[in-house]
């Protein structure tokens, strides 16, 4: 709605104070009920930092990390590559799309936890079982999110294409896929979101390592809340520099191309 | 006739590839020789099993109950704030942060923190659902209001509306489309969530069944048939808030040009 | 064939309207205008030192390049913008902001896609009683021809239609001034044609004062009793141009196509010779 002007130093910092002005609220919100309600196991800001400390002396914060990490990219990676391909066919070819799409959707509100029993039956435990968790719950977003930006490439580039004898693969390659990128990576962002969601949740039941156990192996061990919520800011943190990077990615990708995307 | 066709192929492809995969997973527990693993004729028996425990609709219940408390909780919350943010720039400057911070963490990750809030499992879950939905339903809503055109407001500005006519004539019949949007897809998520969070904090509902299933005596039909309830109600409810959404008073959206 | 026919109807359907008389004190006045924005740390000058003046009841076309700040311009008088310097007065009290006396007709996108058609029209003039606006909504689907379609929403109009829809709500709230921002411009050119007829024969009976920008030298010298020519960079006026032409005109007649000639030079779009 409004121009957007270059902006002057003065405009940022004054843009970033608020930003830490929220954070600051936050912050203070949380210390000042646990101050006045005096409830006895939930920590304090101040422990929280303590703890995160602790996690770092003691070496094991980015293993935590690290673990989470690992699992994510490898389950998103292949999702990626099977849902990908899976909703252009869904998305270019009718009677796919008619054939496979409700299964999609019978497949997408089954929450990935819920398939950890299979998960764990298949694969036994550790990594494999949480990535193939993973895998489950971002790929259906991810098709049906492709399988939307492959409805949504014009026409007129499809014609464009086959006028320049392009046959099915090339046209997939040099039409179809960069015509659909800006739509893609609204739904790579969102998928990801999702992923780092749910190797939290997974890794709270099926493994022992990662951000996920820590929460729970603090409470269980000993009822260190302190632990507990360490573990979520770390969560919260490493979730939105996640979510930053693909954003800066998206938005080098899409300058200078004149594509709408909503890499904001 | 052409027409006709074309139903009959929406109505015919899926119930063929539903009946080649229940073919292939019937002949893959035969030929692999399972006792673990059951077929889909067990499952339906699995389910039959459950109804005649009496389990089936209580469960059913209990998670819908969850669901939709914590869910409405979190648009009485969400629809207003994320309005105020839509409206009021630097309200949302200000909160942008916390939420970016607060959005990625697990909904799950919150259960040891809520059962000491909460002390009742019960009460813990439907707060773990009331956070799932919370931030997309604010963040839905605040993108409608800021996208409404900016064309829309300036006739209304143009046409003498002051501030609290702009917001009920103009805004917000502009952003309910959008809005509504959101609050489907965040239902469609706050199902998601009821599941998971009730594998770990309490003993009814779909999550408990699957996880209970399991660890008492290994039961994989009833795991598997808890899994498709899963799916086919929360397919269900998705398609319940598709109809209300489309409802005669947003016609207009979803109309195509000539 | 049509686009004859339709482009003759021109001059068999336009009323006559009365020239307007340049005596009284001016309607609109644009004193020393000028409009900078700020763009990558420096200014840059949209509009320069813009000076004019309309009368009541006079149709004015801002006519130029794209680029020239004639919708700036327009944006300035309608009161969505501040101007940087000078000032705007209409009837001699300056503008502050937008006012439903003079309301502003975008391209067809400015119709309310959640309201029907009666619900557009009606928009302006919720404060009547209902009886009295049903008969004010009544007669402009009437006037501009929305007859049957009442009940529609803008999603099932044609682009013409909308744009009559837009111009319907305008006139519904009885503005003294029309803005017309290219409204036309996205409509194919029979559609075009007709609701310049149309807005010509509004302009007879309702007695409106009109703005209309426009880089199209046609519709300039179709509509406008006089031309403002504007140039880019920054944005001026070049020139004003009366065109002394009786309504219905004749757009093959040679007093016509010598005023075309004299704008397409205006604008140096002229055949070199």
């Amino acid at each position: 709605m409004t121009l957007a002007p270059a902006r002057q130093p003065a405009v940022r910092l004054a843009l970033a104070a608020r930003s830490m002005a929220g954070l600051g609220v936050m912050v203070l919100a949380w210390d000042l009920a646990l101050y006045m309600s005096g409830a006895p196991l939930l920590p304090r800001p101040w422990h929280v930092v303590l703890g995160m400390a602790e996690l770092l002396t003691r070496g094991v914060l980015l293993k935590h990390v690290a673990a989470s990490l690992f699992r994510v990219t490898w389950g998103f990676l292949l999702a990626v590559a099977v849902a990908v391909p899976l909703g252009f066919l869904l998305g270019r070819n009718q009677r796919v799309g008619k054939a496979l799409a409700p299964l999609i959707h019978l497949l997408r509100p089954i929450s990935p936890l819920a398939w950890i029993p299979i998960a764990i039956l298949w694969l036994g435990v550790g990594d494999p079982p949480a990535i193939f968790i993973i895998f489950l719950a971002s790929t259906p977003p991810l098709a049906l999110a492709a399988m939307n930006a492959a409805r949504n490439v014009p026409q007129v580039y499809v014609h464009a294409g086959r006028n320049f004898g392009l046959g099915p693969r090339e046209l997939f390659l040099r039409v179809l896929l960069p015509a659909s990128v800006p739509e893609l990576l609204v739904g790579l962002r969102l998928t990801l979101g999702i992923a780092w969601l749910v190797v939290v949740a997974a890794e709270m039941i099926a493994v022992n390592s990662g951000l996920g156990f820590l929460i729970v192996d603090s409470r269980n061990a000993g009822n260190r809340y302190d632990l507990v919520v360490a573990g979520m800011v770390l969560i919260g943190v490493t979730g939105l520099l996640l979510d930053r990077a693909v954003v800066r990615l998206a938005r080098g990708y899409l300058r200078g191309r004149d594509m709408v995307g909503d890499a904001s | 006739m052409g027409a006709s066709r074309k139903t009959l192929e929406t109505l015919l492809l899926p119930a063929l590839t539903g009946g080649v995969l229940l073919a292939v997973w019937h002949a893959a527990v035969v030929l692999t020789k399972t006792h673990i693993f059951p077929s889909p004729w067990q499952v339906l028996l699995g389910i039959q099993e459950l109804a005649d425990q009496g389990r089936l609709v209580p469960y059913v219940l209990d998670s819908l109950n969850r669901v939709l408390t914590g869910y409405l909780l979190a648009v009485a919350v969400g629809l207003p704030g994320g309005l105020v943010l839509g409206l009021h720039a630097p309200a949302a400057h200000v909160a942008a942060p916390v939420i970016q911070l607060l959005r990625p963490i697990s909904p799950l990750a919150w259960i040891p923190v809520s059962i000491i809030l909460f002390g009742i499992a019960n009460t813990a879950t439907i707060f773990l659902i009331f956070l799932a939905s919370l931030f997309p339903i604010t963040l839905a809503t605040m993108d409608a209001v800021r996208n409404v055109p900016a064309i829309y407001l300036r006739s209304g500005q143009n046409f003498g509306l002051g501030r609290y006519a702009l917001l009920r004539r103009i805004i917000l019949p502009a952003a309910l489309p959008h809005a509504l949007t959101g609050l489907r897809l965040s239902f469609g998520i706050a199902w998601l969530v009821v599941v998971a969070a009730e594998m770990i904090g309490v003993d009814s509902g779909l999550g408990y069944l699957i996880i209970d299933a399991r660890n008492a005596g290994k039961r994989y039909d009833l795991v598997v048939a808890g899994i498709l309830l899963v799916g086919g109600i929360g397919l269900s409810l998705d398609l319940l808030m598709r109809w209300l959404e489309r409802a005669r008073a947003l016609r207009w959206a979803y109309q195509r040009d000539p | 064939m049509r686009s004859q026919n339709a482009a003759k109807r021109l001059d068999v359907a336009a009323p006559t309207p009365s020239p307007p008389s340049q005596a009284q004190p001016a309607k609109l006045s644009v004193a020393g205008l000028t409009v900078t924005f700020p763009v990558d740390g420096t200014h840059r000058t949209v509009l320069e030192a813009i000076d004019f003046e309309c009368h009541e009841g006079e149709l004015v076309c801002l006519l130029g390049p794209s680029g020239c700040g004639k919708s700036t311009l327009l944006n300035v008088i309608g009161g969505f913008l501040k101007p940087t310097q000078g000032q705007v007065l209409i009837d001699g009290a300056p503008v502050t902001g937008p006012d439903p006396r003079r309301i502003f007709v975008f391209q067809e996108r400015g119709v309310f896609p959640w309201l029907t058609v009666e619900g557009n029209i009606g928009f302006g003039i919720q404060h009547l009683p209902a009886e009295e606006r049903r008969q004010r909504v009544a007669h402009y689907v009437e006037m501009v021809g929305l007859r049957g379609f009442e009940r529609a929403y803008p999603a099932e109009l044609s682009g013409g239609m909308k744009q009559r829809l837009e111009v319907a709500r305008a006139l519904a709230v009885g503005p003294d001034m029309l803005y017309l921002d290219e409204s036309f411009g996205a409509l194919d050119y029979i559609t075009r044609h007709n609701l310049r007829r149309e807005l010509l024969h509004l302009w007879a009976t309702e007695r409106k004062t009109i703005l209309f920008v426009t880089h199209d030298i046609d519709e300039s010298v179709q509509l406008a009793n006089r031309v403002v020519v504007m140039a880019a960079r920054p944005g001026r006026i070049q020139r004003v141009v009366d065109i002394d032409l009786p309504y219905p005109r004749d757009i093959s007649s040679a007093r016509y196509l010598r005023y075309r000639d004299e704008l397409l030079e205006e604008l140096g779009l002229a055949h070199q010779r």
